[in-house]
């Protein structure tokens, strides 16, 4: 699921879906989901994609850096269609699913992984999988249990049985009544996936939590599957700030970059990263591509950033080729990407506020 | 009918026997280049970038490196339905089965791969320059030539002439004559080993000299064509133009792409240079970490204080670690306060804490004083250098060393440990 969008994210939803949001240096938030998939052998793949999808139609160009370039299978990315039979947008996440229905029908495989594409995790799907036959589930939920402390109003918060049976769940709730939260991962069997489509759709319900999962949790077997290794999601300005913080932590960094197995994405051919001199760096993430000539501190640094001389950047994100001219100061700061930042600027997020810088400059003007 | 105008053989065979321990295990355009690449990717991005989408890849000497490195040509866009890149390895025949014995001889027999294409051009090209070219622009000189050779040359100071194959040109640019290697260079337009073929001329020559031992281009196939009275043509060649052939060029190439403006540019948009990449995340720079002047890869971690050197993807440089002008290739780690002057070490080494290489007095290498010399240490793909030892200038690793490999800790300066590794 990758169409949706978040007012949340403020001025970084304007250019692009959620699950196009670059994460981590050198990824996008759906490199993610993509690589669970390719890596717990799930070979066909298909990515609904609706609002803002031109980053994400780019990125997803070729599907052969998930290895699923593949005879059996494959990419498949769905737009919504008009159709003579229908001629909405998506209205939900369910409809999104039903608006293609067909090739549900028209795939063999017995069971569906539904995954969103704003999740920054791995994990393997197969083991999920195991877990919904053994428990002969009509649907398996994926679930993280949060620390105590963390706010979880934004999630969707399910309570479980004895057995891992869900027996209530709540999107956004006001009140927390438990710190399970779903991370939007589903697993079903597919024929019974077709099913529940059909009915929702009859009654004209689009939505897969409240109209499916919500609906039915007293009739079905819906279970949920705990995960206890890293997961974020990106909906919101600070959480997305967060995320990308977390891979400055070695075990974060380490447990994306360096266990087996790898995170993929879409290969830039950047040269690598330069240092001239008066470039200090400290505690940061640096993307290849980079030419680095000033101060950089708890920062992450994605592709083909221009820091010119005697700038600083502190506890900042700074996306894609990103121009920042002499002598600006950053702190606090995202700063949007293909931004050219005029030399002798300031921007700083204040009051532990983190400012989402959005500027358009000329690019030549830059001395 | 198949059809291509221009196809090209990329000659890749070759050990490199100059980079010493560099080439123990990989032939020479397999070694890393510049914090990313592997020299034979500089030839094969201008292949593509000049609309050239036919490369066979002659190889021969320790070839698993680059054929897993250029596998069904991904990077470079050479995957296609007809062309495409090939690898060309030597092959048993019913009768006269043998190596490539020289390069045109390798050329000699790949005949039937050429001919499927029916190319009116054949490209010859080595796999150990660092440039950027087009080639389709010689393809213009040469046909407005009417030429039967093209060879791209280069201009090279008059007082280093003598190191090259000089060819010297009429007017309008036909070479009268060649001189390999002279003493007194009465031209400085040196031969870069870049050949455009007409097709017909190549097939002729290749047969005609089948028989001739180590048929080699320089020695018997250009000379025989002169002789005839072929038409051959030197393109000037004016851009950025690096053998690597020996360590010091290939530790020098390296660190002029540290310069502020490199006279090498990888940072164009425009001319980019692909390679199979493996390692994709960003690099880590720790609190107290310090760089200085470096270009570094992709996935690595700096912990310690680098300075004036080349960093390849996935390299770990531990907390207290200096590394200065040196070149460490990928996966290799660097372990705690150890110090590295002026080191070249390959892919995926393990260099132990407290460890000191490039230090001491300089004397000449014992064993090959021509290659491992200009005071750098050269460390060979997978070799471990065990904690507290030292090693002087102008020295060669290569394997998994012990402390009793190391008297009193110490290698002194010319001295080699070579435990792995096919040398001669």
């Amino acid at each position: 699921m990758a169409g949706g969008n978040s007012t949340r994210m403020m001025e970084l939803s304007n250019k692009r879906a959620i699950a196009a949001m670059p994460v981590a240096g050198s990824y996008r938030a759906i490199d993610f989901a993509l690589s669970n998939m390719s890596n717990s052998h799930v070979q066909k793949v298909a990515v609904l994609t609706q609002f803002n999808a031109r980053s994400l139609n780019e990125h997803l160009s070729s599907s052969k850096w998930w290895d699923f370039g593949r005879k059996q299978g494959g990419l498949f990315v769905f737009n919504p269609t008009i159709t003579p039979d229908n001629g909405f947008w998506y209205r939900g996440t369910a409809d999104a699913i039903a608006q293609n229905l067909n090739f549900l029908k028209s795939s063999h495989e017995p069971y569906v992984v539904i995954a969103s594409g704003d999740g920054v995790y791995k994990m393997d799907y197969g083991k999920a999988l195991e877990y919904h036959i053994n428990k002969h589930a009509d649907i398996t939920v994926v679930t993280k249990v949060m620390p105590e402390g963390t706010d979880v109003t934004r999630f969707g918060i399910v309570k479980v049985d004895e057995n891992n049976r869900i027996t209530e769940m709540e999107e956004k709730p006001l009140v927390k009544k438990s710190n399970r939260v779903s991370i939007g991962v589903y697993i079903i069997r597919r024929r019974q996936l077709i099913e529940l489509l059909e009915k929702a759709s009859s009654e004209n319900r689009d939505d897969l939590v409240r109209d499916i999962i919500i609906r039915y949790k007293d009739v079905k077997n819906i279970y949920a599957y705990d995960i206890d290794s890293y997961w974020n999601n990106i909906s919101t300005v600070r959480s997305y700030y967060d995320t990308n913080m977390d891979f400055l932590k070695k075990d974060v960094h380490d447990y994306f970059f360096k266990e087996y197995p790898d995170v993929y994405s879409k290969i830039d051919d950047n040269p690598p990263a330069k240092f001239n001199p008066g470039a200090k760096v400290s505690n940061s993430l640096i993307s290849s591509g980079c030419i680095l000539n000033g101060v950089v501190e708890n920062s992450v640094l994605f592709k083909k950033i221009y820091v010119g001389n005697n700038v600083t950047i502190k506890n900042s994100v700074i996306l894609n080729d990103v121009r920042i001219g002499d002598n600006t100061y950053i702190e606090n700061c995202i700063v949007e990407s293909r931004d050219t930042i005029k030399p002798n600027s300031t921007y700083i997020g204040e009051n532990g506020n983190i400012k989402v810088v959005v500027v358009k400059e000329d690019r030549y003007k830059i001395g | 009918m198949i059809k291509k105008e221009m196809i090209a053989m990329l000659l890749a065979g070759g050990q490199g026997s100059r980079l010493g321990v560099l080439t123990a295990n990989m032939a020479k355009p397999a070694v890393t280049f510049g914090g990313k690449y592997r020299i034979i990717d500089f030839a094969l991005s201008n292949c593509i970038n000049s609309g050239v989408d036919t490369v066979g890849v002659l190889t021969q000497y320790q070839p698993l490196k680059l054929n897993t490195h250029i596998g069904i040509g991904i990077p470079w866009d050479l995957d296609r339905n007809v062309g495409g890149v090939s690898i060309l390895p030597p092959y048993e025949k019913s009768t006269n089965t043998e190596w490539y014995t020289g390069t045109a001889n390798a050329i000699y027999q790949n005949l039937k791969y050429m001919e499927y294409y029916n190319p009116d051009y054949v490209l010859i090209l080595g796999g150990d320059h660092i440039y950027k070219m087009d080639y389709e622009m010689v393809l213009d000189f040469h046909k407005a030539h009417n030429a039967d050779i093209t060879l791209a040359t280069i201009p090279v100071p008059m007082e280093e002439a003598s190191r090259f194959g000089i060819v010297i040109t009429n007017e309008e640019g036909r070479i009268t004559e060649f001189e390999e290697k002279p003493k007194q260079p009465r031209s400085n337009l040196a031969s870069m080993g870049i050949y455009i073929f007409t097709w017909k001329v190549l097939k002729e020559a290749l047969i005609e000299l089948s028989e001739q031992p180590g048929c080699d281009f320089g020695k018997h196939i250009i000379p025989y064509c002169h002789k005839n009275g072929k038409r051959i043509f030197a393109y000037e060649f004016n851009g950025y133009w690096k053998d690597v052939g020996t360590l010091t060029s290939y530790w020098e190439s390296n660190m002029e792409l540290i310069d502020l403006v490199p006279v090498f540019n990888l940072y164009e948009e425009f001319w980019k240079i692909y390679t199979k990449s493996e390692i994709i995340p960003p690099q880590y720079i720790a609190p107290g970490a310090y760089i200085e002047k470096a270009i570094i890869g992709e996935g690595a971690e700096i912990y310690g204080q680098v300075f004036n050197s080349v960093i390849g993807p996935g390299v770990i440089i531990e907390e207290g670690a200096i590394v200065r002008d040196s070149i460490v290739m990928t996966g290799s780690v660097v372990g705690k306060n150890s110090e590295l002057y002026k080191c070249i070490i390959a892919e995926n080494c393990t260099v132990g804490s407290n460890v000191k290489l490039g230090v001491g007095e300089e004397s000449p290498n014992v064993w090959k004083p021509n290659i491992y010399c200009d005071g750098l240490v050269t460390v060979g793909e997978g070799s471990t250098i065990p904690d507290h030892v030292s090693a002087g200038k102008n020295t060669a690793i290569c394997g998994t060393t012990t402390p009793e490999d190391f008297p009193n800790n110490w290698l002194p300066s010319g001295e080699n440990i070579i435990k792995a590794g096919e040398l001669n």
